[in-house]
């Protein structure tokens, strides 16, 4: 019956503007017939529909042009991925298995059976080869996999060989991530398009089919239970693992106001918040049917950046004061406030991650050294050149880090001068490469996912490649010399070596400031069970009671 | 009256041009970078770069602005640089739920202001004029978002009487239609109920006053139809204004009720485009918007000949 429904609505033709004013004046008309009347309607049943408020609205719909959050969580609904890590770190069959040739240059790829796209076409090697080059083309850690290959081809329809010039340790582990842009399978049609120009198509052969009618950008999205899914055998575990679908519909709604998706839930009228502040919190807890919880142990890093190319932070010995100056318990104690959702963590790969480590963090972890920081600054010869500090109001979980961190350096000698300014003007002045006093700034702050900073290969503030490298641009030889360090490294054990050279190098040339590790908590309705713990929200696994 | 009427519309041309070129150049004059939104925080320079070049926005001012103008020229709003809709979409998808809450709102506001403005006035100086006016001043003065809060906490959460938020169009749904209606037509109720209720009485004092309706009262006429038919249509010419000047702000997009009840209108699509420096669609809503006034000021000046005969166009 609900699956009727559904279908009902997905087939109703799409009325004109004319025919929708008519129906519009006939409302209107009824309507104040009827006001009158008491007539009220309760809160949506919603039936096997899961109604979520997730963090953002939905607006780019190409997972590979973008590295936002929402849309890769979009794209987990409706495509599928080759190789997945699990709960462990570990790569897992997905779509595909593997075999590696003995010297690790010749990796076999054989997709599974009963793979197919919602149009009900197979999934074929050349639609693998076409999605795998297109994601190459974006991805950071693909372009090191591309740079090192020999060809990519397909043997038959669902075997393909990836040839490599040199070893890949890490090839399985970059192609299976889950943050931030993994290698999605698109149909070759529409991955053989330009990489820098966002697909026209959306579909993919997940377990969930995007209702293109029903899609308003940036207000909701709908999902519907892809039928002919073939999910694994084995249980699920983050993005791995069988995606056992048990809702006929799933429906992503935008909600600007925090306050609203709260009442939403305490009446029943959604089953999920995806972010919930956590001012708010105690207002839910005095809910029975709402559950609030962390999914995501990992949650985020927040991280402060400087520009090596100006005055006073080309200058190690001033950007180590200003490390020195710095606290993580100050920033994250404005930042989230309450001590269970965040965690001091100097690990630039962040903490709880198979390369974890804490070596040259000491003074961060420890509530900063303003007097160490003076003594630095003396040293280095700071003669009181303004550091612009560039400060977004309008993004809550960017407005605490500026202020704390301007007020620490102050106290350690530095002349801040803090610019607010929206979160637009703040990403296109930081690709300014311009003096400070001249539109360009010294220093700015945001926030990764863990598993987007978890690895030298993906993280975007090590790559040391001068005007290559991400804004702030250091040039940085003997980084880049231990990344490719790490790319021979061939057991967990000798890369854990290698990261923790890595970690002591970023800290020691401060190519960036990891100020701590906090947690998002969500809230879902106790109608809603056996939700998998992820760091991407998923939709599988999840049921719904009536 | 025919003529009247196609001057007005004819006069619309300048100045469409003028807010056309106006905030086509403020626009690309503000900072911000729509390629920076698409591509999301890990994009180096050079990606952004060839992402700019693929949305035209590395092409000279005057070439952006001759495009956009060519294709506005056919009919085309252009088509969103985020999320790669046709804005005209965009624009259908969003402007139905503004159009309905802004007529039941002003249909809601009407019934209850004006009977309440003329009771005011009538009864000058008494209770029901001070009742009216503290009103009024309340309906004024308590923020749109507090009104809504309350409404939502009394008869969503502890009454469970509505929804809390949410939408659905009156032509698939009425009875849903209606129960996410109410509260955001009567959260803007409030503001335009006062705003309406005082601009009746002040003018319906002001007629009250007059010759014609002691001689009306003096002949013995009811003093029902002294109010509603000599007195009511008399002082209609500002009562219509300010109808029409808060209809058009209605239209014009309401963005703190949207986001309370969480209605997808034109109000948030305005806002969501400008913080994401979505420029078609900013541009369209501005173009948009400025029309829609223009078009309810005609009407409103249309509307003075049926209440007041003298008025000839």
């Amino acid at each position: 019956m609900l699956h009727d429904t559904v279908t009902t609505r997905l087939s109703r033709p799409r009325k004109g503007w004319a025919m929708k004013a008519r129906h519009t004046v006939a409302g209107l008309l009824a309507g104040a017939l009827l006001a009158g009347t008491g007539l009220v309607t309760p809160a949506d049943a919603a039936g096997k529909t899961i109604t979520a408020v997730m963090h953002s609205g939905l607006r780019v719909l190409d997972p590979i042009i973008t590295t936002a959050h929402i849309s890769r969580n979009h794209a987990y609904m409706i495509y599928d991925v080759l190789v997945a890590v699990d709960e462990n770190f570990t790569p897992r069959p997905q779509m595909a298995d593997w075999t590696v040739s003995d010297d690790g240059l010749v990796y076999t790829f054989t997709l599974r059976d009963g793979l197919k796209f919602h149009d009900g076409a197979p999934v074929t090697s050349a639609d693998a080869i076409a999605s795998l080059t297109r994601w190459g083309k974006r991805d950071s850690g693909g372009q090191l996999i591309f740079d090192v290959t020999e060809s990519l081809e397909a043997k038959d329809d669902k075997t393909f060989v990836w040839t490599l010039k040199s070893p890949f340790p890490a090839l399985l582990d970059t192609i299976g991530k889950q943050s931030a842009l993994p290698p999605f399978i698109m149909p070759e049609r529409v991955a053989s398009g330009s990489a820098d120009e966002a697909v026209k198509e959306h579909i993919g052969s997940g377990p969930f089919v995007f209702v293109e009618e029903e899609y308003q950008p940036g207000v909701s999205v709908t999902y519907r239970k892809f039928e002919d899914y073939v999910p694994r055998d084995e249980p699920a575990s983050w993005m791995a693992g069988g995606k056992v679908v048990h809702v006929d519909e799933v429906k992503w709604v935008t909600m600007p106001d925090a306050q609203t998706a709260i009442n939403a839930i305490m009446s029943g009228e959604i089953d999920y918040i995806e972010q919930v502040q956590i001012d708010l919190l105690p207002i839910l807890a005095s809910s029975e049917d709402v559950t609030v919880e962390t999914r995501d142990d990992l949650g985020y890093q927040t991280i402060g950046r400087m520009n090596f190319k100006h005055p006073p932070f080309d200058n190690k010995k001033i950007r180590q004061a200003a490390q020195m100056a710095l606290s993580q318990a100050d920033v994250l104690g404005t930042l989230i406030g309450n001590p269970d959702y965040y965690t001091v963590c100097g690990a630039i790969f962040g903490c709880g991650t198979p390369l974890a480590d804490e070596s040259g963090a000491e003074t961060l972890i420890s509530g900063g050294d303003i007097e160490g920081a003076k003594k630095l600054l003396e040293e280095a010869g700071y003669d009181g050149t303004p550091v612009v500090l560039m400060q977004p109001t309008d993004v809550v979980s960017l407005t605490a880090q500026p202020v704390v961190a301007a007020q620490a350096m102050r106290n350690a000698g530095f002349n801040v001068d803090m610019q607010p300014m929206d979160w637009q003007t703040l990403v296109t002045r930081r690709a300014s490469q311009a003096k400070p006093s001249e539109g360009g700034w010294n220093i700015f702050f945001t926030n990764w996912l863990v598993p987007e900073i978890n690895s030298p290969l993906i993280s975007p503030m090590l790559n040391g490649r001068g005007d290559n490298a991400w804004f702030g641009w250091p040039t940085d030889e003997t980084m880049e010399a231990l990344k490719a360090e790490f790319i021979a490294a061939d057991t967990p054990e000798k890369q854990k070596e290698v990261a923790v050279k890595i970690q002591k190098h970023t800290l020691d040339n401060v190519l960036y400031i990891p100020l701590g590790q906090y947690a998002s908590p969500q809230a879902r309705s106790n109608k809603l069970t056996d939700m998998l713990p992820s760091p991407v929200p998923v939709f599988w696994n999840v049921k719904k009671a009536d | 009256m025919l003529g009247y009427i196609l001057r007005r519309i004819l006069a619309v041309i300048p100045v469409m041009i003028i807010v056309a070129v106006f905030v086509f150049l403020l626009l690309r004059l503000t900072p911000g970078d729509p390629a920076a939104i698409i591509a999301g925080d890990m994009a180096t320079p050079a990606q952004l770069e060839r992402i700019r070049t693929s949305l035209g926005l590395s092409e000279p001012l005057h070439i952006q602005f001759v495009t956009w103008v060519g294709l506005l020229l056919q009919g085309d709003l252009g088509t969103s640089l985020i999320s790669n809709t046709p804005v005209t979409t965009m624009i259908g998808q969003r402007i139905w739920p503004t159009i309905n809450i802004a007529v039941m709102t002003i249909l809601l506001s009407v019934a209850i202001a004006v009977p309440m403005g003329v009771l005011a006035a009538w009864r000058h100086r008494t209770w029901a004029d001070y009742a009216v006016m503290s009103f009024s001043v309340l309906g004024f003065s308590i923020p749109v978002f507090v009104i809504g809060y309350i409404f939502i906490q009394v008869f969503s959460i502890e009454l469970r009487w509505l929804p809390v938020q949410g939408y659905a169009a009156p032509s698939d749904d009425f009875g849903r239609f209606l129960a996410r209606a109410i509260l955001p037509c009567l959260t803007l109720a409030t503001i335009y109920v006062a705003l309406i209720a005082r601009m009746t009485r002040a003018s319906m004092l002001e007629v009250l006053g007059e010759d014609y309706i002691r001689t009306a009262r003096a002949k013995g006429v009811a003093e029902r139809i002294v109010l509603f038919r000599h007195a009511l249509r008399n002082a209609a010419v500002p009562i219509m204004t300010i109808i029409g000047t808060g209809f058009a702000l209605l239209i014009g997009g309401v963005v703190v009720t949207e986001s309370v009840f969480n209605i997808p209108g034109i109000g948030r699509l305005t806002v969501d485009a400008i913080l994401a420096r979505d420029y078609p669609v900013i541009q369209a809503m501005i173009l948009l918007t400025s029309g829609l006034y223009v078009f309810i000021n005609l009407l409103i000046d249309l509307s003075y000949t049926l209440f007041d005969p003298r008025i000839r166009y």
